[in-house]
């Protein structure tokens, strides 16, 4: 009993999410500014590491833990070095 | 998904809740981005995401691996640290650069910022124009994004 | 002669006890992350940050907590707002301009943190001359005073710590 509600809840939590990624991924693509579109990439990243961190918890594999770390990580550096872009024009300075 | 049945009832129930309450979070913070109307709203958004979100199914990452291995996991910490620590320095990078390209009169402006806080010491000339009311020059055909 | 072998105390402390919870622990893990947390504290040092002074550690747990709270119950009001969709007439955002007394870079650093991580407040500029900040706020009411809510909440306990 108590196993398919915690699995009807990490079903629910996929289901959220990618609607959550797609979202962010909708006003990546619209934008209207530039600002947008790299807020909406950031989103995105975050909302790609906790569907990482859900998948795993539903099939009971600690792997995909590696895997939204490195998703965080890379999406850290992407969006600080695309607002620095916006900002200066240029990344190294 | 085997493993599933093996939690207690109480933590499989606690669990549950954690990743729907988060997950929602995360939803909410993703209906914000589309729905807010100006850029320095939409700013908000995701951060409901960022902290409530990430640190509930952080949470309940944790006690489900902790309870199924029968040992004290805390590998999701790491990533709620630096979770923690780096989405603040990009949602400050990102609200710096989006002042500075409002405030930069080349790029046309749709949102309304207030003055910069100090007028730089020593004007370079691409600041210069960003202040002072821009010369008069041919307003260019299709606007910068 | 501890200065020059560990330059930076907490940070090598803090990547040791990174390395464990990557890592199952063990005798090898920890002597290995040792090893590279005084390497990196080697590297961090000849890129001269302005070095954390911490004055009171027992003021730590309190802020913490404080700030534990304040993301819990602004997560909850940012919610709440955002259900209601844009442009609602019950909260208006906007942009306030605040004066800071703190002067240490490394607490300006966690109080630029801080408003960041609790939704709601976004920190967008800080002029170091006169310590002005100019932040934008989700739900801008009238009647709190965000001068005196950050002074009483954040910038005393920071200044307790770091100054």
């Amino acid at each position: 009993m108590s196993a398919d509600i915690l699995r009807f809840a990490l079903a629910y939590a996929q289901i959220a999410l990618i609607l959550a990624l797609a979202l962010a991924c909708w006003r990546m693509l619209r934008g209207p500014r530039a600002q947008d579109r790299v807020l909406g990439l950031d989103t995105m990243y975050i909302n790609a590491m906790l569907l990482f961190l859900v998948i795993g918890m539903g099939n009971g594999n600690v792997f995909f833990f590696e895997g939204a770390l490195v998703i965080a990580v890379l999406g850290f550096v992407t969006t600080v070095s695309a607002a620095k872009f916006l900002m200066r024009g240029e990344v190294i300075e | 998904m085997r493993h599933l049945e093996t939690l207690p009832p109480w933590a499989a129930i606690l669990i549950a809740v954690f990743v729907m309450i988060g997950a929602t979070m995360t939803l909410l913070g993703g209906l914000g981005i589309v729905r807010l109307k100006g850029y320095y709203q939409r700013l908000h958004a995701p951060t409901l995401g960022y902290s409530g979100g990430t640190g509930l199914i952080i949470l309940a990452s944790m006690l489900m691996f902790s309870l199924l291995e029968g040992r004290w996991i805390v590998h999701e910490l790491m990533i709620g640290t630096f979770i923690m620590i780096t989405s603040p320095i990009t949602l400050l990078m990102l609200g710096r650069a989006a002042l500075r390209r409002d405030r930069d009169a080349k790029l046309g402006h749709d949102e309304i910022v207030p003055p910069m806080l100090r007028a730089p010491v020593m004007p370079q000339p691409d600041e210069a124009s960003a202040t002072a009311p821009a010369p008069a020059a041919a307003p260019p055909d299709r606007p910068h994004r | 002669m501890i200065g020059r072998v560990i330059p930076h105390p907490v940070l090598s402390a803090a990547l040791v006890l990174m390395w464990l919870c990557l890592t199952a622990f063990s005798l090898g893990h920890l002597l290995l992350g040792t090893l590279i947390s005084l390497v990196a504290g080697w590297a961090v040092n000849y890129l001269h940050p302005p070095r954390p002074r911490f004055r009171r550690w027992s003021a730590i747990p309190q802020l913490a907590g404080i700030v534990l709270i304040d993301i819990i119950r602004s997560n909850i009001a940012v919610a709440r707002i955002l259900t209601l969709g844009p442009d609602h007439p019950s909260y208006h955002s906007g942009f306030i301009e605040l004066h800071l007394r703190l002067r240490d870079p490394n607490a300006i650093a966690v109080l630029a943190i801080i408003l960041n991580g609790t939704p709601g407040t976004a920190w967008l500029e800080y002029e170091h001359q006169d310590g002005r900040l100019l932040l934008h706020v989700l739900d801008l009411r009238s009647d709190a005073d965000w001068q005196s809510l950050i002074r009483d909440r954040y910038e005393t306990l920071l200044m307790e710590i770091f100054e």
